[in-house]
């Protein structure tokens, strides 16, 4: 298959204009020590056989519509209506670009207003961007703003944080001098006695996730306090769904707020494309990385919208820049637009409740099965960590046999954590669900 | 004007469904502290799902795009998107994987990503790839990671990153923000790198150049060799920003010309749709001796199963959380396997054809940056003959708008006074070519005979010209509740 339309009578006339006998004279400025003979690569192939070809390799994965899931550890399932595909495949917001032309992206601009408003409103900040690449990256770019903001080095974080994402944001400061004590978990918590004595006026920021990657709902206010009453930022890193019940950061004084938008109606696709939300108090908006659009008037006064704040970006302040970032998840943001409008202000609440409701009545029933027990007394949203009796990869392949996805093995993160699992519980799964999965685990 | 969501919302309407609670009902604050709940909902929009279907329709419609406008957007390769491989992208055996799944569980997405990186590293003439990294930008600070990683492993990780002024923004950004300081060289008219300024900043203490190949004014580095020379010599590293790699395909290989490591732009070169600002997808290709700093995990092949290996001691570490953006990928491997070595090297040489033809049919009635040599897949004009009547490229760009054209990039690169940008891509026809042509040709006049009627546009969009100064120096950046 090919998308070029050429005829040869086109390219006839086309190398006629030019004044070229053919299409290879074109290349004359590449030295003929580096021209390729040949790709080697396979021939094209038409539609109907790529079909084939991709059918062939969908046929080797097990997807969670056809098993049930208990996975969750940054990355949600959720039900996504159909509207939120239905509208974000349309080619006019798929094949479009970055916003440049304001003119002829009102929809485009538009849509990002709306949803930084949205995220204004789901997090409590004052201000959101047009969004980040993930979770992960977010929050390596909100350290960035508080080591700038403050002009400190030192970073504190719990071990209770997304391993990756304390990778990722140790990668993305390989270059800088800066400090990271994470601090090991008290229960599963944020250890505040330990906070108390490392938050020091070196400190830049606090990192609070919250719910943390046990599931465990932080005590956020006490973490506010110690991290304020050293001049730091905090940054809370939280999953958007529960704040469908969930106190905001906004509500606890967060300076940044930044999470994983991928349960706001963004399929798993093994983990891409996913959606970083970034928002800020106002005062530090000017050190915001990305694109943001903003509210203005034509010159007939009718309302409209445009990218703005622009002097932080890199295609203007080039090395001076608060960010390097350009394209970012624009569509995904969409999708998060068209979800959290869909499911408005009752659905996000439904929706965290039942994540409550169903995560905790599987979690009753694993606790009344011998063999498993809770890892951690503290509240949780819609995962918990339970230790198992026996090896965690051993449970997950026998359920993998009867259809079914087990929790997440904690030994992949954490030596300690050997035969931990981490079971994650959403509205997609029904009480029969629930109770197969603890009838299951009882075998073990 | 379409409305907010919100101006559009009623309280009491619903745009969901949710099956019915079929566990026991509690109250929350039975099980979760009432001190971490939310006193009140989010203030969020509450509308049927028609509202909210003819709503984004409606916003939808407001923009232009590739399937509905020919977007010639110089140095961003707005190529059509084929339908089908979104709709493979979007089978739920793929949307519906957890990252964490066991390896068993997903071996065709990862035979898809294993046989992505091995095409790509065949089409650059790399040793190997990392998928990873989730836009351009990403993918350049990914390279200067690795490029940091490297030197670092050599006992020094070196200060300064060498970056022509013609680069894109990004390019300084990216090494900026790798804590590199970024010392800029200047380039000439054609945007090629002066040897001899080059050879005057080079120095032990230089980690890296950077090199868009073919340039952001659209021609060959035809100097890459001694480029690569010069910055091998001093034991720097030689990185190519493969924003432009639309135009050698199938026909030269970066990895041959001397460059050690490389980003692609899935959503440029390899048709994956730019979804109004992303997703795109960065992956980064290196040679042998840079390949054991690329990120983790890689995927291994053993006795026919494929994984993840999370064990590289030199590893530069995570870009982001899980593996890159592979629903992205998905498309970017329907369209190589389309394609195949032929049609992608076909694609590459109608792209430059079509940018040769355009630009010979408009030189005569716009000045060309650069004239007397053939452009690669895109080429620069500058506007600055038309200041004399008053106008602008931006009012060019403007006036574009009106005849249903997206405008091509204008004021970059910034080497080139009032420069526009046009790139037209593999995919248009000489009849929307032509048409264009016309187009542009019929504005120049306009600029002569009635220059008013540029400076005014657009006048026939959904909104007439923004007022830009307006939007930075009073703030509305979201709504707020009438009275709240």
């Amino acid at each position: 298959m090919k998308y070029s339309p050429h005829t040869d009578k086109d390219k006839k006339e086309m190398l006629a204009a030019i004044g070229a006998a053919s299409p290879e004279d074109l290349f004359g400025a590449i030295p003929k020590e580096f021209r390729l003979q040949k790709l080697d690569l396979p021939e094209g192939i038409s539609e109907l056989e790529l079909k084939k070809l991709i059918f062939e390799k969908t046929g080797k994965n097990y997807s969670t519509q056809k098993l049930d899931s208990f996975l969750g550890g940054g990355a949600y399932e959720h039900y996504i209506p159909q509207a939120v595909e239905s509208l974000i495949s349309r080619g006019e917001f798929l094949t479009a670009y970055t916003p440049y032309q304001a003119e002829a992206s009102q929809g485009t601009l538009q849509a990002i207003y709306e949803y930084q408003s949205l995220i204004c409103e789901l997090t409590g900040m004052d201000v959101a961007n047009a969004s980040m690449y993930d979770g992960a990256s977010a929050l390596a770019e909100a350290v960035m703003l508080a080591v700038r903001e403050t002009g400190r080095n030192r970073v504190i974080f719990s071990s209770s944080l997304h391993p990756e994402y304390r990778q990722v944001m140790k990668t993305y400061f390989e270059g800088y001098k800066i400090e990271f004590v994470e601090i090991p978990h008290a229960g599963g918590l944020f250890d505040e006695a330990a906070l108390k004595r490392e938050a020091n006026d070196s400190t830049a920021c606090v990192i609070v996730q919250n719910p943390n990657f046990f599931g465990c709902i932080e005590k956020a206010d006490k973490i506010e306090a110690i991290c304020h009453s050293c001049g730091a930022l905090l940054i809370a890193c939280v999953n958007p769904v529960s704040l469908g019940i969930l106190k905001a950061p906004g509500g606890y004084n967060a300076d940044i707020a930044v999470g994983e938008g991928q349960p706001l109606g963004i399929p798993l696709s093994f983990g891409g494309p996913y959606l970083g939300f970034f928002a800020v108090k106002e005062k530090h908006m000017r050190k915001m990385p990305g694109r943001v659009a903003g509210m203005t008037k034509d010159i007939e006064g009718k309302r409209g919208f445009v990218l703005t704040m622009q002097a932080r970006e890199q295609h203007i302040r080039r090395e001076k820049a608060t960010s390097n970032i350009c394209s970012n998840e624009g569509l995904m943001a969409l999708a998060a637009c068209v979800h959290l409008s869909l499911l408005g202000k009752e659905g996000m609440k439904e929706v965290a409740r039942q994540n409550v409701l169903k995560s905790h009545y599987l979690k009753d029933k694993i606790l009344k099965l011998s063999g498993f027990e809770l890892m951690f007394e503290a509240p949780f949203f819609n995962e918990f960590v339970v230790r198992c009796g026996k090896e965690t990869d051993k449970i997950t392949g026998d359920l993998l046999k009867h259809g079914m996805i087990g929790g997440l093995p904690l030994g992949r993160f954490r030596a300690d954590m050997k035969n931990c699992m981490l079971i994650c519980v959403t509205e997609t799964k029904s009480k029969d669900d629930l109770d197969r999965f603890a009838e299951l685990l009882g075998k073990h | 004007m379409e409305k907010l969501i919100f101006e559009i919302s009623s309280p009491g309407r619903k745009g969901y469904s949710l099956p019915k609670l079929d566990v026991p009902d509690a109250d929350i604050k039975s099980l979760i502290p009432q001190e971490c709940l939310r006193k009140d909902g989010p203030d969020l929009p509450e509308v049927s799902e028609l509202d909210c279907v003819r709503h984004f329709t409606r916003l939808s419609q407001l923009n232009y795009s590739i399937d509905t406008n020919f977007y010639p957007l110089g140095s961003c390769t707005m190529k059509y998107n084929p339908k089908i491989n979104e709709k493979m992208a979007s089978l739920p055996q793929f949307t519906g994987l957890h990252p964490y799944q066991p390896e068993t569980s997903v071996q065709g997405m990862l035979e898809v990503l294993y046989e992505t990186e091995q095409a790509l590293c065949k089409i650059c003439g790399m040793d190997a790839f990392t998928l990873q990294p989730a836009a351009g930008a990403h993918g350049e600070l990914t390279g200067m990671l690795i490029v940091r990683a490297y030197h670092t492993s050599k006992g020094n990780a070196r200060k300064k990153v060498i970056i022509p002024d013609s680069a894109h923004g990004t390019n300084p950004a990216s090494a900026a923000l790798c804590g590199y300081e970024v010392v800029t060289v200047k380039s000439d008219k054609a945007g090629r790198i002066d040897l001899e300024a080059l050879k005057s900043v080079m120095s032990e203490e230089v980690a890296v150049l950077m090199l868009t190949n073919p340039n952001t004014l659209g021609l060959f580095e035809k100097n890459v060799k001694e480029i690569a020379d010069i910055v091998h010599k001093a034991g720097a590293l030689l990185y190519l920003d493969g924003a432009n790699l639309n135009a050698l395909l199938g026909v030269a290989r970066p990895g041959d010309m001397g460059f050690d490591v490389c980003h692609v732009n899935l959503h440029k070169t390899f048709s994956t749709p730019h979804g109004g600002g992303g997703p795109g997808a960065g992956p980064v290709g290196v040679k042998a001796i840079l390949a054991d700093f690329l990120p983790i995990p890689r995927i291994k092949q053993k006795r026919n199963k494929l994984s993840f290996d999370y064990d590289a001691k030199k590893s530069i570490g995570r870009v982001r959380a899980f593996y890159g953006n592979t629903g992205v990928i998905i498309k970017a491997y329907c369209y190589m396997r389309s394609l195949g070595a032929d049609g992608l090297k076909d694609a590459t040489l109608e792209a430059v054809l079509n940018a040769n033809y355009l630009k010979a049919k408009l030189k005569k009635d716009y000045m060309l940056a650069v004239d007397g040599e053939p452009c690669m897949h895109e080429f620069v004009l500058t506007g600055k003959d038309k200041k004399e009547f008053g106008v602008k490229t931006l009012d060019i760009a403007k006036r574009l708008l009106d005849y249903g054209y997206y405008a091509p990039t204008v004021y970059f690169p910034l080497i080139v006074e009032e420069a526009i940008m046009i790139e037209p891509t593999e995919t248009e026809s000489k009849e929307t070519l032509d048409a264009f042509a016309e187009t542009m040709i019929k504005i120049a006049a306009e600029a002569r005979s009635d220059p008013l009627l540029l400076t005014g546009a657009p006048h026939i969009t959904p909104v007439r010209r923004l007022d830009e100064v307006l939007a930075a120096r009073e703030l509305n950046l979201r709504w707020k509740k009438p009275g709240a």
